[in-house]
C-alpha cells in the first residue's frame, strides 16, 4: 500500500521541509545581498555598493533585519491563534534563531568595522550611550534564549523554559527603544516598529484579559 | 554679472601667474556646466575635471588641508537636506526638483543697504576661491570637501552691518512644491541658522556656490550655501534665500528642536558630547580605501582650526554653549 505513493504523513512531512528550506532560503536573502555588495566593495568592482559610509549601512541593515525577524517571531503566536492553525510554530524557533544571527552580526559590525581598532573607546562606547547600552542589554538577553532553543534544553529545563523565554518580549521592547534613541527626527520608521511591537504585545494582554474574564465567569456564584 | 566676469578684474596685478590660471581653471569648470544647476537639465552628469590642486599662494595659512579629500560620488550622494527626506540619500535622489535659477536672496535687518538682491548680484565683484575643509557632522562622520566660493565676510559688509548688528541670521528657502521633505513635519520650516556676527566675518566662514570645481549640486545646498568648517556641519545652511543682521540672538532649527542637544554655537569639540553618543572621534568618509572598516580617526577641538577661531571664544565655558 505504501509503495507507489507517498503516504499522507510523509507527504507533509515533505512539504514542511520544503517549507522550512524555504523559509531559510527567505532569511538569509538580506544576508546574500549584504555580503555580495560587500564583496563588490572590497573588491573595488562598485565601491559605492554600499554608499558612501558602508559601515553605516551594513550596521543599519544587518540591525533592522534583526528587528524585523524577532517581531515576525512574535507574530507567531497571534498568527496560531487567529488561523487556528499550529504550523506557524514550527517557523517559530527558526525565525527567533536567524534575529539572533543578525543581531549578532549588527553587534559585531559595531564593534570591529565601525569602533575597529579603538578598543579603548568600547567601554566606553557601550556603558555611556544609552542607546547602545539597551542594544547591548538586548543582544544579551537574545543569547540564553538562543543556547536554550534546543529540544534538549527544553526538556531539562521544563516549566522554566516559557518561564526565561517571556524574556523575548523585554528585549523587543529594547530593541525597538534603541532603534527610537538613534534616530534625530525622523521617528516614523522606529514609530511603525513601535507600533507593530504594540499591536502584538496588545494582542496577548487582552486575551489573558479575556481568559481570566472566561475563567472568573465559569466559577459558581456563591 | 556671473562670477566669470569677476576674472576680468586684472588680478593678475597682485597675484602670481600659476594662482589665477588656476582659479580661472576652475572657474572655467564652473561656468562650463550652468546647466548643472537649472532643474530639469540634470540629466547627464559630465566626466570629473582633474582634481583640483590649489597652488600653495592661494591658499592663505591654514585656510586648506591636504588631507586626502572625499570623492564626489561620496560628497553629492550622502546629504544631510531634511528638506528632501531625512535619509542620507534622499537629497541625491529627490532635490532635482530644486530650481536654482533664478534665485533671490533677501538681505535685511539690522543694515545700512538691506534689499533683495539676485544670486549674481550678491557675488558681484568678488573672486571666487577655493577651500578644502573638513566638514565634520554632528551624527559622527567627516568629510574633506574642495569648496567654490568667496568669504561670508566679503559679501555681508557690502550690506554695511550697523553695530546693533550682533548676529546674523540664515534661512533655506522652504517650499513644499519643490522640497518634499518640507510636506513632513522633521523639523519647523524654514530651516534656520545663525552665526555671531565676529563668527560670520570670520575669514574661514565661506558662502559657497561649487564644489570640486563645480556648480554645487542641489543636494549640497544649491545655488548658494555657507561652509562653517569649525562647527558641525548643520551649522552650514543650504540653499540661502535670506540673510538677517539682528542683534538678538536668532533661534536656530536643530536647536529649537532638541536645545539638550544641539547648541547655537555648535563648535566642533572632542570633550562635549552630544547626550546620546560620543564626539570624541569620527568616521572619515573620504578616499577609496579601507571603506568596510571605518577609517575612525580622532576629533579636534574646533574641528582642527582652534589656531584660527578659538580666541573668539576664550573665557567662554565650551561645555556650557555646546
Amino acid at each position: 500500500m505504501n509503495g507507489a505513493r507517498p503516504g499522507p504523513r510523509r507527504q507533509s512531512r515533505r512539504r514542511e521541509a520544503a517549507a522550512k528550506a524555504l523559509a531559510h532560503a527567505l532569511a538569509l536573502v538580506p544576508m546574500g545581498v549584504l555580503l555580495w555588495q560587500a564583496w563588490q566593495v572590497a573588491g573595488g568592482a562598485n565601491i559605492d555598493a554600499l554608499g558612501a559610509d558602508p559601515v553605516a549601512e551594513i550596521e543599519h541593515r544587518t540591525g533592522i533585519w534583526a528587528l524585523r525577524l524577532l517581531l515576525l517571531t512574535l507574530a507567531i503566536t497571534p498568527l496560531r491563534q487567529i488561523t487556528g492553525r499550529s504550523w506557524p510554530v514550527k517557523f517559530r524557533r527558526m525565525l527567533g534563531l536567524y534575529a539572533f544571527f543578525y543581531a549578532s552580526v549588527h553587534l559585531a559590525a559595531f564593534l570591529v568595522l565601525d569602533l575597529g581598532g579603538w578598543w579603548s573607546t568600547i567601554f566606553q562606547e557601550v556603558v555611556q550611550r544609552p542607546y547602545i547600552t539597551l542594544g547591548v542589554l538586548a543582544w544579551l538577553g537574545l543569547v540564553p534564549l538562543a543556547i536554550t532553543s534546543t529540544r534538549g534544553w527544553m526538556r531539562r529545563l521544563g516549566r522554566r523554559w516559557g518561564q526565561l523565554h517571556r524574556m523575548v518580549y523585554a528585549v523587543a521592547v529594547l530593541a525597538v527603544a534603541h532603534f527610537w534613541w538613534i534616530v534625530k527626527s525622523d521617528l516614523r520608521e522606529p514609530l511603525l516598529y513601535a507600533a507593530i511591537l504594540a499591536a502584538l504585545l496588545a494582542w496577548r494582554l487582552l486575551r489573558r484579559v479575556a481568559a481570566r474574564r472566561r475563567a472568573a465567569a465559569a466559577q459558581p456564584a456563591p | 554679472m556671473d562670477l566669470r566676469d569677476a576674472l576680468r578684474i586684472p588680478a593678475a596685478d597682485v597675484t602670481p601667474e600659476d594662482v589665477w590660471k588656476q582659479r580661472r581653471r576652475l572657474v572655467a569648470g564652473l561656468a562650463a556646466l550652468p546647466a548643472l544647476g537649472i532643474a530639469g537639465c540634470a540629466e547627464a552628469e559630465p566626466p570629473l575635471p582633474p582634481a583640483p590642486t590649489p597652488a600653495p599662494a592661494q591658499v592663505q595659512d591654514g585656510f586648506s588641508t591636504d588631507e586626502e579629500p572625499t570623492r564626489w560620488e561620496d560628497a553629492t550622494s550622502y546629504n544631510n537636506f531634511y528638506e528632501f527626506g531625512s535619509g542620507k540619500s534622499d537629497p541625491s535622489r529627490a532635490a532635482r526638483t530644486l530650481r536654482t535659477h533664478p534665485w533671490q536672496v533677501e538681505v535685511g535687518g539690522e543694515c545700512g543697504r538691506p534689499g533683495v538682491v539676485d544670486l549674481d548680484g550678491l557675488l558681484e565683484g568678488l573672486l571666487p576661491e577655493e577651500r578644502i575643509y573638513r566638514l565634520r557632522c554632528v551624527e559622527g562622520w567627516s568629510m574633506v570637501i574642495p569648496w567654490l566660493g568667496v568669504p561670508l565676510a566679503s559679501v555681508l559688509r557690502r550690506f554695511e552691518p550697523t553695530s546693533r548688528a550682533r548676529y546674523v541670521a540664515f534661512t533655506t528657502l522652504a517650499d513644499p512644491e519643490q522640497m518634499p521633505g518640507v510636506r513632513q513635519r522633521t523639523i519647523r520650516w524654514p530651516y534656520r541658522e545663525g552665526l555671531r556676527i565676529d563668527e560670520a566675518m570670520h575669514p574661514l566662514a565661506f558662502l559657497a556656490t561649487g564644489i570640486y570645481g563645480r556648480p554645487l549640486p542641489q543636494q549640497n545646498g544649491a545655488p548658494v550655501r555657507l561652509v562653517v568648517p569649525w562647527k558641525y556641519g548643520f551649522k552650514s545652511i543650504k540653499s540661502i534665500v535670506e540673510i538677517r543682521f539682528t542683534e538678538k540672538m536668532p533661534p536656530t532649527s536643530w536647536n529649537q528642536l532638541q536645545p539638550r542637544e544641539y547648541g547655537f554655537f555648535a563648535n566642533v569639540n572632542p570633550r562635549v558630547d552630544h547626550p546620546r553618543w560620543s564626539q570624541a572621534t569620527e568616521r572619515r568618509i573620504a578616499g577609496t580605501t579601507s571603506r568596510l572598516v571605518a577609517n575612525r580617526i580622532e576629533t579636534r577641538l574646533f574641528n582642527g582650526y582652534a589656531d584660527q577661531v578659538a580666541s573668539m571664544y576664550s573665557g567662554m565655558d565650551l561645555a556650557r554653549w555646546y
